[in-house]
């Protein structure tokens, strides 16, 4: 009988609808578990309009499995057509006024979080970073403390008795990308030619997971993002640590591995405070050691990876735009053994 | 007119006697002659009907493999490239290339036998409408065979089927894969407008006598309210892909962000054509809707004035909304309000629609044929993509949603679960109309069946990986985020639908052989092209007919209860 599964299939799909937030609450990368105030403003005006649309899905969906049950042909039927209407202008202005009354609360409610998240008041003891796009990993920069990483963006916990909102300026070095940590905040264009802005506040210590989200090449699908929380303390330390100048040398196989390092195309790129590689397009490499991951989120950060890594990107990331260099063993082992030393 | 309509010269048993084999080719050549040079709507929609299951088949192949890549996280059946190459040639070829012109199809093959007349107003302009879309399309899958070749997936473009500047410049789209994806966009943007001027013209200038514009089949109507919008959308766009080609070979700068362009002004451009593009899509959905649903409920239409009011009022609000697209770009705070109101605005001639459709219903007796039963499943499918097409324009959530699954599975809950729908509902509706015979009823239900279930396993369950943060248009994805067994599910729901796919196909082939003789009127219909035979005679009506009412097969049926 095909009503009968008819409305199993309705009652599975509002099933599916309610059960959503809860299903999703136990992700790391889950819109439902918000963990600074952006994300759960959005939160509470998602369940209020997951409430209001369930409604009107129950309401309508349960109305057409009734009239599909109600009037379906009998087997009994005489053949005869049934009486003709062809309207009925009460009728219909009644379910023009509904939709637009729930229109307008929707909409009231949906300009409020805009113009709270939108229009959010900065206060001095704000933290200012600015993120810069790049095909494919993101450059971080802290312009009150000089400070310059990638991919790894370190913010202090906010709280309400002191709070340190992160305002994050937001641009690119070449195409469209998009900033989206989803516990955070909602996802925010990273434009060339244009400075988006962003806040979070975070309200516990951790690490929050997110990814660009605007197709921006090859690796898009690589482009990962990861944000620490931390203790004000912790954060101050951090930020001490990264002010450091790079490690020097302190033996010969490391003093030959910063040679080889900067006897090659590296220093184009990438940049080590205090040496003279100064290059842009790659990340900053001055306290790369302090960094989980390596080519923006796509493997831990050891040794033997970055050993791989250097030898031939393409094992981790195809499209990556850093090359192989060909180096002989003995050349990547060399710099790697450099590398490491950079906490 | 599959036969020639010239007598044979000489005589006629000898002739065949000798050289069966020479005659049989000739007969060949000449078939594909008349087809390639026809005029005739009726051909021309066949043609632009077979050409887009033809698509259907190549858009669908790729979905496979995309989905075979995404079953689990790190898997690598595809690399990047050629997933990138895939998912842009998918959604390419399903908007521009199957949904479009499957229904330029339809309308070619019915409005005209809608409207008791002979032909389209345009004819030749028709036939120049269709080969210019069909060319587009060769154009695009000609991009395979450049540069590495098939395995690589060529020269295919590989930038997203909304092509976001400047990721289409030249310092960053080398070679000819982005010019491979404007050039045919171009083309078949020119098939569009064509045919698009083609169905307003014939609406408003070619109705038999009697045919008032209220008493037009809603089919027509919501033909001509597509059709609009095609002009007003697909210009900007083929403005736009100009534009780009500017850029890239004559040192224009519109797009182009390292020498001072705006990647905004393409999104601008981009999606002032791509929301009305949704609606010229589901328009005419909506008129098979709205054809089928009375005839199977055996009920005139609920409120046909304001049917065609909330369509116009869709149509005309859908220009206004563009900007959904862009909630996260950084527009201001009274211009993301706005875009959201002006967004759930569109849902009230929508919920309007759908109340009409169930007045419809009510108090009818319904019979569950193959049309009405994916008539139904549409209903129920477009009330959910209209509601998480509600959630989606509520900006701070969309800030959430935007690029994530979620989207995806919305925007698949429309172009699948609405508008493919009832482009199969049209099949099992009009195929005997076009071929004289039934469609297989057997066959008919397992192919809803399977595809239905197929559907929901697929899209349903497809909302879920967006909202725990997946963003569409990644070739790959960790192992933690917990999206694995989701997709993995997803996945064998798309192999699903494919074999209702097969079914289906299967069922136009084997139908036109042995399928039921179907005679003029197989569902006791009430439009004109119920009144003249099947297969339509080339002329269409032996005599030209005159209506006294919407449903001039209701008068004749019922002498005594005319409309």
């Amino acid at each position: 009988m095909p009503l009968c599964r008819k409305i199993a299939l309705a009652s599975l799909v509002a099933m599916l609808l309610c059960g959503l937030p809860l299903i999703a609450g136990e992700s790391q990368t889950s819109i439902f578990s918000p963990q600074s105030a952006p994300a759960r403003s959005i939160v509470s005006i998602s369940y209020f309009t997951l409430a209001i649309t369930g409604l009107i899905f129950a309401v309508v969906g349960g109305l057409l499995v009734y009239v599909i049950i109600r009037f379906r042909r009998r087997d009994t039927d005489d053949g005869s057509e049934p009486p003709q209407i062809f309207g009925s202008t009460q009728i219909e202005l009644s379910w023009t006024i509904i939709p637009v009354l729930i229109v307008t609360v929707i909409f009231l409610t949906t300009a409020r979080v805009i113009f709270d998240v939108q229009d959010a008041p900065k206060p001095k003891s704000a933290l200012d970073v600015t993120v810069v796009g790049h095909q494919f990993w993101w450059e971080v920069r802290y312009p009150g403390s000089q400070v310059t990483t990638a991919n790894e963006l370190h913010v202090p916990v906010s709280s309400a008795s002191a709070p340190t909102p992160t305002f994050i300026k937001l641009t690119s070095a070449d195409v469209v990308h998009s900033f989206w940590v989803p516990e955070l905040a909602g996802k925010t264009d990273v434009i060339p030619n244009r400075i988006n802005e962003l806040w979070i506040a975070p309200e516990k210590a951790g690490l929050f997971e997110g990814q660009c989200a605007q197709f921006c090449g090859a690796e898009h699908a690589l482009m990962l993002l990861r944000v620490y929380a931390d203790t004000p303390e912790n954060f101050a330390a951090w930020i001490h640590q990264q002010q450091q100048p790079a490690a020097t040398p302190q033996s010969d196989a490391v003093a030959q591995g910063r040679k080889q390092f900067e006897a090659q195309a590296c220093i184009n790129c990438h940049a080590v405070a205090g040496t003279v590689a100064n290059g842009r397009f790659g990340p900053d490499l001055t306290h790369l050691m302090s960094r989980d991951t390596l080519a923006s989120g796509a493997m831990p950060n050891t040794p033997e990876n970055l050993a791989k890594w250097i030898d031939d990107p393409d094992t981790f990331k195809r499209g990556s735009l850093m090359p192989s260099m060909h180096l002989t063993r003995t050349q990547i082992d060399q710099i790697t053994t450099y590398l490491v030393t950079l906490k | 007119m599959s036969e020639s309509s010239m007598p044979l010269p000489g005589r006629l048993p000898e002739a065949a006697a000798q050289g069966t084999r020479a005659d049989a080719l000739g007969n060949i050549v000449e078939i594909l002659h008349d087809w390639v040079t026809t005029v005739d709507h009726k051909k021309i929609g066949i043609l632009y009907i077979l050409y887009s299951l033809t698509m259907l088949v190549a858009g669908g192949i790729e979905i496979l493999l995309i989905r075979l890549q995404l079953a689990g996280p790190r898997l690598n059946v595809l690399s990047g490239e050629v997933f990138n190459r895939l998912f842009t040639m998918h959604g390419t070829t399903m908007i521009f290339f199957v949904a479009m012109p499957i229904f330029v199809g339809f309308a070619n093959y019915l409005v005209p036998l809608m409207l008791g007349v002979r032909d389209i107003a345009f004819p030749r302009l028709n036939a120049f409408s269709f080969w210019m879309t069909a060319f587009g399309g060769l154009l695009l899958y000609y991009s395979f065979l450049g540069g590495t070749g098939l395995q690589g997936a060529g020269t295919a473009p590989d930038v997203g089927w909304f092509a976001y500047a400047p990721l289409t410049e030249r310092a960053f789209s080398r070679g000819h894969s982005t010019d491979f994806w404007a050039l045919a966009l171009i083309l078949s943007g020119f098939g569009s407008i064509g045919g698009a001027i083609n169905f307003i013209t014939t609406a408003f200038c070619l109705r038999c006598k009697g045919m008032t514009l209220f008493r037009m089949p809603l089919f027509v109507w919501l033909m001509v309210v597509s059709s609009v919008l095609v002009i007003l959308a697909v210009s900007p766009l083929t403005a736009a892909q100009a534009m780009l080609l500017i850029d890239r070979y004559l040192g224009g700068h519109f797009f182009d962000t390292q020498a001072g362009g705006s990647a905004t002004m393409w999104m601008h451009f981009f999606w002032i054509f791509g929301h009305p593009e949704v609606y010229v899509l589901i328009m005419p959905a909506f008129g098979i809707a709205s054809e089928v649903i009375p005839v199977f409920s055996r009920k005139a239409i609920f409120g046909y004035p304001a049917m065609v009011a909330a369509s116009v009022s869709i149509a005309f609000v859908s220009l206004s909304v563009w900007a959904h697209h862009m909630f996260t770009i950084g527009m201001s705070a009274a211009g993301n309000a706005f875009f959201a109101l002006s967004t759930m605005i569109v849902g009230i001639p929508t919920g309007i629609k759908i109340f009409n459709w169930l007045a419809t219903l009510w108090g009818g007796k319904i019979r569950f044929e193959v049309p009405m039963l994916f008539s139904l499943a549409f209903l129920f499918q477009f009330l959910i993509a209209g509601l998480t097409g509600i959630m989606l324009s509520v900006a701070p959530f969309n800030w959430q949603l935007h690029n994530s699954y979620f989207v995806v599975a919305h925007f698949h809950y429309v172009i699948v679960g609405a508008i493919l729908m009832m482009v199969f509902a049209g099949f099992y509706y009009w195929y005997p109309k076009v071929t004289g015979r039934m469609l297989d009823d057997r066959l008919g239900k397992l192919h809803f069946w399977l595809f239905v279930i197929g559907f929901h396993v697929t899209f349903d369950v497809m909302h879920i990986p967006g909202i725990l943060g997946m963003p569409r248009q990644i070739y790959t994805y960790e192992v933690d985020r917990g999206w694995g067994t989701l997709n993995f599910i997803v996945t064998i729901g798309a192999f699903i639908q494919a074999i209702a796919i097969i079914i289906f196909v299967l069922n136009l082939v084997v139908s036109l052989f042995k399928g039921k003789i179907a005679g003029p009127d197989p569902w006791d219909a009430w439009t004109l092209e119920w009144t003249t035979a099947s297969p339509p005679h080339a002329y269409n009506f032996d005599a030209e007919p005159v209506v006294y009412s919407a449903r001039p097969l209701w008068d004749l049926k019922h002498p005594d209860d005319p409309d």
